[in-house]
């Protein structure tokens, strides 16, 4: 059980990334991927959104769409509870935790429309994952975007003070830049 | 009428929106692996895209203008159900080639960026022809990257054999990686040649503003606003850090900033 709950958090944070193979989220990746203390920032504001949008989608899905009929809804409901959610996270942190709120609170409305949380609640429904696979699937998802995003961050406050060709500057350095980045992510294939 | 047409090349060519705006880029990576694919996804954008205008636009004096956002959202997801549901139906081979992206259209900023830039503002006809403009070029720039990747990747074109027996497919192109490598090939000739583009060099915002304000480079989805105050608190900082790097740099080296041209001439003059 156990076992298994690990070589799904591996292959969804490594085998699988969410940025670099199954290109959710490249609108941040590409975006915020500036400065490593930002891209940190939005990495684990990522990491704590959409795994407590696993948490919330996965009672909703089971226990009020799927007995009521009502479950071909999923997609309206997710996009219109996790809206809700990023909004309650942000006030609860800015009344109860202002730490947190200060290293995340930029970045927590801007998560709302990127696609990794509605993509990894939906994917948890069609892969019939249960209730701690599911928060496992979007632990691993998430840290998995964390790590590509501050990677990225890294390599992107090298490349600033690199000489590149003119027409390669801006995002064509940048998606080549993913792109070998894709391409080392590709030898993880074969880790599990 | 002249409008409509207006709205059509303007969504096709002067803003197409993955060519020029640069929106929705995950679609564009994820479904172009074939040409039927990107068709596919395309053509789901663009019903959902008109649907969603047709009815954004109708109601643009009811919905009350703080509570649009929320609005929109449930107003295009409901579309998104609806083409999801179609396409489940009747065409399961797309259906499960492109799997969970056709739900995740509800998080395209294309969408919701005609929303909040045309049909919240303007009457239903040119919304919808604004849609159709949108969603034709959307269609146009995925079948064309899809149809690229295709040829190089498994060397057919739309399922069909067209590159001779004796040529070995660059399979990199159908896995992940080909989808940055021609994307950023893409944007590198829209650099060489100077076309509009969001994404031509660092440029800050486009002087003629692009429908959603351009560069999406710099643009995370489409909560423009509170990003944009976010981006320019940021550029203020860099500018502000770089004038006191320069200054203090005046400060320790006067005679390199006298002049670029002989800092120039020093520092070659050096090498050698």
């Amino acid at each position: 059980m156990i076992k298994s709950l690990i070589l799904l958090l591996i292959g969804a944070a490594l085998v699988n990334n969410v940025v670099l193979s199954q290109f959710l989220g490249i609108c941040p990746f590409l975006g915020v991927s500036k400065k490593t203390d930002t891209a940190v920032g939005m990495g684990s504001a990522v990491i704590f959104v959409v795994t407590v949008a696993a948490a919330v989608a996965y009672p909703i899905h089971t226990f009020i769409l799927v007995p009521l009929g009502l479950d071909y809804m999923d997609t309206l409901v997710f996009i219109a509870v996790i809206a809700a959610l990023v909004q309650l996270v942000e006030m609860i942190l800015k009344k109860f935790i202002p730490a947190l709120y200060k290293a995340l609170g930029v970045y927590l409305p801007l998560i709302t429309t990127n696609c990794c949380v509605l993509g990894v609640a939906l994917t948890n429904v069609q892969d019939g994952n249960n209730f701690v696979q599911s928060i496992v699937y979007a632990l691993g998802t998430s840290i998995g975007f964390c790590i590509s995003i501050v990677l990225m961050s890294g390599i992107r406050e090298k490349i600033e003070e690199n000489d590149i060709p003119h027409v390669l500057k801006g995002s064509p350095i940048l998606l080549i830049t993913a792109g070998l980045m894709a391409m080392a992510f590709c030898g993880f294939a074969g880790l599990i | 009428m002249n409008k409509c047409t207006e709205r059509l090349y303007n969504g096709l060519i002067k803003e197409n929106p993955t060519l020029v705006l640069m929106l929705g880029m995950c679609p564009t990576l994820a479904v172009t692996t074939s040409a039927i694919n990107g068709l596919g996804m395309g053509l789901s954008t663009t019903a959902v895209l008109v649907m969603s205008n047709l009815m954004i636009s109708a109601l643009r004096k009811i919905i009350p203008d703080k509570v649009r956002m929320p609005s929109f959202i449930v107003i295009v997801a409901s579309f998104v159900t609806i083409v999801d549901l179609l396409i489940q139906g009747y065409l399961p081979a797309l259906n499960k080639s492109l799997g969970i992206y056709i739900p995740l259209i509800v998080v395209n900023c294309i969408i919701l960026g005609r929303a909040e830039a045309y049909a919240s503002k303007n009457p239903v006809l040119p919304s919808i022809f604004d849609g159709i403009g949108m969603g034709l070029g959307f269609t146009c720039a995925l079948t064309i990257i899809g149809l690229v990747r295709e040829i190089l990747g498994a060397g057919t074109a739309f399922g069909f054999k067209i590159m001779p027996a004796a040529y070995e497919p660059f399979s990199i192109f159908v896995m992940a990686p080909g989808a940055f490598f021609v994307l950023a090939i893409l944007t590198a000739i829209q650099n060489k040649l100077k076309l509009k583009s969001a994404t031509n060099g660092d440029a800050p915002v486009a002087e003629e503003p692009l429908a959603c304000g351009g560069n999406c480079s710099e643009c995370i989805g489409n909560v423009c606003t509170a990003n944009r105050g976010l981006l320019e608190q940021i550029a203020e900082e860099e500018a502000a850090k770089k004038a006191d790097a320069k200054a203090s740099a005046k400060k320790a080296f006067p005679e390199v900033s006298e002049s670029a041209a002989a800092a120039n001439g020093q520092q070659e003059g050096g090498n050698k």
